[in-house]
């Protein structure tokens, strides 16, 4: 077992489901109570990374973070080292690529939420804001819950994305899947099973406890959709 | 547009200028629908009354700022909250009106004393405390503080719900069918606790309610809304029992409106017994004050007949008669039977499978069953 590549791994999934809490929310607010006609093309958007095979978001991600991309050389200028094959650059391409994975428990769970509510808010003299905050929030944990812990999950078993962004640079850019992969690569199959399976164990309890914290506000997320 | 009005007891709103009026004028289009009103109300309950999708509710939510009207003007005591001429529309947030749904819609995830606090975040901790612990007394239900919704009963929910209002001293209170749940014995305590707020508040008061019985049990001002339009306001007696409302009385819902006269009281058990339409058929009706020998109306919703095609025994309801099926129409889901009991006819819906199992056709022997307190009595037309 890589003990370099799973602190390495988790570090990153924590970084990435915690920016996508704090991203996320607005992304989701807007969603549901946006009006704006042209909003179903932000929505697919958003839900793009679930049907685009990782290596496609990787090369565009890299393509973005690259010397050559306004964004890559302003972050050169910036802190003195380009941002491909960096942490810093897994971190921005898991987050887009986990993006769908949190936004979307988000935005069910607020819509979920009875506009009665939202209409009793209002008239008891609190702001949108503020309603939102303190009624649709409350109401939306279970949702909030498991969208931090599906981008948690998602990004610890993410491969696509890692290698073309961030390579496979041990104690940088090496995850565990890119760990797993190296460890087959070179005929070592016990390791890689070892690897695999620890994998396969956390990614089980992970989601058990998705499962366990509301199973009805995974039903509405991942179920058939309305 | 129609004339400007004015609601509430002239006399009290001069003795007392400082309480604040609700001016409504609103108007508002909603595909067929066309919401026209034009009121004011002083402080006090004014009811409006009227059947569903009369546009009661796009009333309040107008006023409330949950709705947007085409155009008009709102203000209260004084203040513009909408004006359509000076485009003028004040979230509904910093209105100031308390509004208390007919689903409550009590926060699940807070107590009840959370829930009556909600409104005073303006407040030091300590004084939103207070208020709200004083609210809760006021409403009896300081032993619900740490519940939540889920934990608390009908009736109590209606308490949380209009303290939660209440407590934060609306410049205008709109109640849509607040009480529309609950029990008679409750919805009067609540009523009492409602009035006794209102005796030292003095705002006006919009109480939306279908129940005919909840305009006389207020008793105050009523105006009357029909497919968006004021069609009659007034005193409830006025209103609601006056000759030419007949019309009230078909926006009711009173399929049968039929003309009677009293033939004997009977104070003892409440009701009076009565000689209905053109044949002899008598009916045992609600006690009113009436004489012997007066003309009355009687409405009866058409949904609270039922029909036998034996002589039913055993039965609570006070009136049977028999009668003679003249025509059966289907409209919808529902099956209506005209039958004639010599002479008077009543209308009768049925669901399709009672149809079906009664076996109804023209010219067949019925007999109609008719619940003493279905018979609504109004003054003769």
């Amino acid at each position: 077992m890589n003990w370099e590549a799973f602190w390495l791994t988790v570090r990153l999934a924590a970084i990435v489901s915690a920016l996508l809490l704090a991203i996320g929310i607005p992304i989701a607010y807007w969603l549901t109570y946006s009006r704006w006609r042209w909003k179903f093309l932000v929505e697919a958007v958003v839900a793009l990374p679930i049907v685009l095979p990782p290596t496609v978001l990787g090369l565009y991600v890299l393509m973005a973070l690259g010397t050559r991309s306004p964004i890559g050389r302003y972050w050169d200028k910036l802190t003195g080292h380009p941002l491909a094959f960096t942490f810093e650059g897994l971190v921005i391409g898991s987050v887009l690529y986990s993006l769908p994975f949190a936004v979307q428990p988000f935005a069910a769970s607020f819509s979920a939420v009875d506009d009665k509510l939202l209409r009793a808010s209002a008239s008891l003299g609190e702001s949108t804001i503020g309603t939102f905050r303190r009624v649709v929030l409350p109401l939306s944990k279970a949702g909030l819950v498991t969208g931090f812990v599906l981008s948690f999950a998602h990004t610890l078993g993410e491969f696509g994305v890692v290698l073309m962004v961030g390579g496979n640079i041990p104690g940088v850019t090496r995850t565990i899947s890119i760990d797993i992969y190296d460890q087959v690569q070179a005929g070592n199959y016990s390791a890689a099973n070892q690897t695999a399976l620890a994998l396969l164990i956390i990614s089980f309890l992970v989601l058990s406890v998705v499962y366990g914290v509301n199973h009805r506000a995974w039903m509405s997320t991942v179920g058939p959709s309305k | 547009m129609t004339s400007e009005r004015v609601i509430g007891d002239p006399q009290r709103n001069r003795a007392s200028n400082q309480e604040p009026v609700l001016e409504v004028s609103a108007r508002k289009r909603l595909g067929t629908f066309n919401l026209d009103v034009n009121f004011h109300a002083g402080a006090g309950f004014t009811i409006l009354f009227g059947a569903s999708g009369a546009g009661k509710t796009t009333v309040l939510d107008s006023i409330a700022g949950l709705t947007r009207p085409d155009g008009g003007k709102i203000t209260v005591g004084g203040r513009a909250l909408f004006d359509s001429n000076s485009k003028l529309d004040m979230p509904a947030w910093k209105r100031r009106i308390g509004y208390v749904l007919q689903d409550l819609a009590l926060f699940p995830h807070l107590t009840a004393t959370e829930n009556v606090a909600f409104g005073l975040r303006e407040l030091s901790a300590a004084s939103r405390q207070q208020r709200s612990e004083a609210m809760l007394r006021a409403f009896r239900i300081e032993h619900l503080r740490d519940r939540r919704p889920a934990q608390i009963s009908g009736g109590e929910r209606q308490r949380v719900a209009l303290a939660r209002t209440l407590v934060t001293e609306p410049r205008a209170l709109l109640l849509d069918e607040p009480l529309a749940a609950l029990d008679r014995p409750t919805k009067a305590l609540i009523l009492d606790d409602l009035r006794q707020w209102n005796d030292t508040h003095r705002v006006p008061i919009l109480y939306v309610t279908h129940s005919h019985e909840e305009v006389f049990a207020l008793g105050e001002q009523v105006i009357v809304i029909a497919e968006g339009q004021i069609v009659a306001q007034g005193l409830p007696h006025e209103v609601m029992s006056v000759p030419r409302l007949e019309t009230v009385a078909q926006l009711l819902g009173f399929e049968n409106i039929l003309p009677a006269t009293v033939t004997s009281l009977h104070e003892e058990r409440g009701t009076l017994t009565c000689r209905v339409g053109a044949g002899p058929v008598e009916l045992e009706t609600p006690m009113v004050r009436a004489e012997v020998g007066s003309g009355l109306c009687v409405g009866i919703r058409a949904g609270d007949l039922l029909l036998a095609t034996e002589p039913p025994r055993g039965l609570s309801a006070r009136n049977i008669i028999p009668g003679l099926v003249r025509k059966i129409e289907r409209r919808d889901v529902i099956i209506a039977v005209l039958v004639d009991c010599s002479g008077t006819d009543f209308e009768v819906h049925l669901t399709l499978a009672a149809r079906e199992a009664l076996q109804l056709e023209p010219g067949k022997n019925v007999f109609v069953v008719v619940k003493t307190h279905s018979c609504h009595l109004m003054t003769a037309i």
